[in-house]
């Protein structure tokens, strides 16, 4: 299935948000998530399932004022 | 000062713009600052980077949730860092207009109620409107973060006045100074008048040496700090000769 990743549209296999970060390469305890703007605690992400065209937002500590 | 949280310094400082990881750290250093901010963002090539300056800090994190226009996105935002940065401290921006930055007062009350009733401890930027600050409080904020101009103008502050009116409107709660300010003067400025703390980035960030301008900015806040609690004498409208006139000489 297509969903947009970070903006951007990707392919994936993943089925959950937990599998996702995995396929994708991300450092699972440094991100925050977030499906279609709502937030996705860590506890969470295993049994949250991905859909066609969903929005997930994979955000990481950065500079900011 | 801030949630039960005493400090020594009374400058928080950004962590945005810098040349380098380095220099920011040096800059941070030579602040003194003990809380520096933060923000949430997609990864970009300096993440690691930056990570690894967060854990060699040793300063308190302030998350933000700069870039957000409504109080749904900085809500997911402010849940989001707490998970990430594990605080609950959150600097609460609601941008109201693109080019000015100006806080959206409507949507700032309402994320911030959503917010503390969830256990977040807020520091809401806004503006020097009063009635805002009382919405603020009984939102459950402990803090109000006025700003001293637009972000990242550096004209000090706009409406002195304002600020004034609205440190002796709410003695008592910690009132942070937070975007606009330039110059160590202008930091200066504000803290004569009572104001708690100042938060800045652009100032230092982009000066031609970030360190040397952070320690400047540590000084100017320390000195009108300990102007304020020293109690400036009144303005005159006329001269008023400070050597005495009684002995004085007739050599006319």
């Amino acid at each position: 299935m297509r969903i947009d990743l970070n903006g951007e549209i990707v392919r994936t296999q993943a089925r959950t948000l937990a599998d996702l970060l995995i396929e994708q390469g991300f450092e699972a305890p440094c991100v925050a998530t977030a499906l279609n703007g709502d937030f996705i605690a860590r506890s969470m992400r295993e049994a949250t399932r991905l859909d066609e065209g969903m929005k997930v937002e994979v955000l990481s500590p950065m500079q900011g004022g | 000062m801030f949630y039960g949280v005493d400090l020594t310094s009374r400058l928080m400082l950004g962590t945005a713009q810098y040349p380098s990881p380095a220099v920011l750290l040096e800059a941070i250093e030579a602040s003194g600052a003990e809380i520096i901010t933060v923000s949430l963002r997609r990864e970009g090539a300096a993440g690691a980077a930056f990570r690894n300056i967060l854990s060699e800090s040793r300063c308190r994190l302030l998350p933000n949730t700069a870039g957000c226009h409504t109080a749904r996105e900085a809500v997911t935002t402010a849940r989001m860092a707490r998970e990430v940065f594990g605080t609950s401290w959150i600097k609460l921006e609601v941008i109201g207009h693109a080019d000015t930055l100006q806080p959206d007062p409507f949507a700032l009350v309402e994320a911030a109620r959503v917010l503390c009733a969830e256990g977040f401890e807020v520091f809401p930027y806004t503006t020097e409107d009063l009635i805002v600050g009382e919405k603020l409080l009984e939102a459950g904020c402990k803090v109000l973060m006025p700003w001293g101009a637009p972000i990242g103008s550096g004209q000090g502050l706009r409406n002195p006045e304002g600020l004034r009116t609205m440190r002796a409107h709410f003695a008592g709660i910690p009132l942070v100074v937070d975007a606009g300010i330039g110059a160590p003067s202008q930091a200066a400025q504000a803290m004569e008048m009572g104001l708690d703390a100042i938060l800045l980035n652009t100032a230092v960030a982009k000066a031609v040496d970030p360190a040397a301008m952070a320690r400047a900015f540590g000084r100017a806040i320390q000195a009108g700090r300990e102007a304020f609690e020293a109690g400036l004498m009144p303005r005159r409208d006329m001269a008023c000769a400070s050597t005495p006139v009684f002995g004085l000489a007739e050599l006319a």
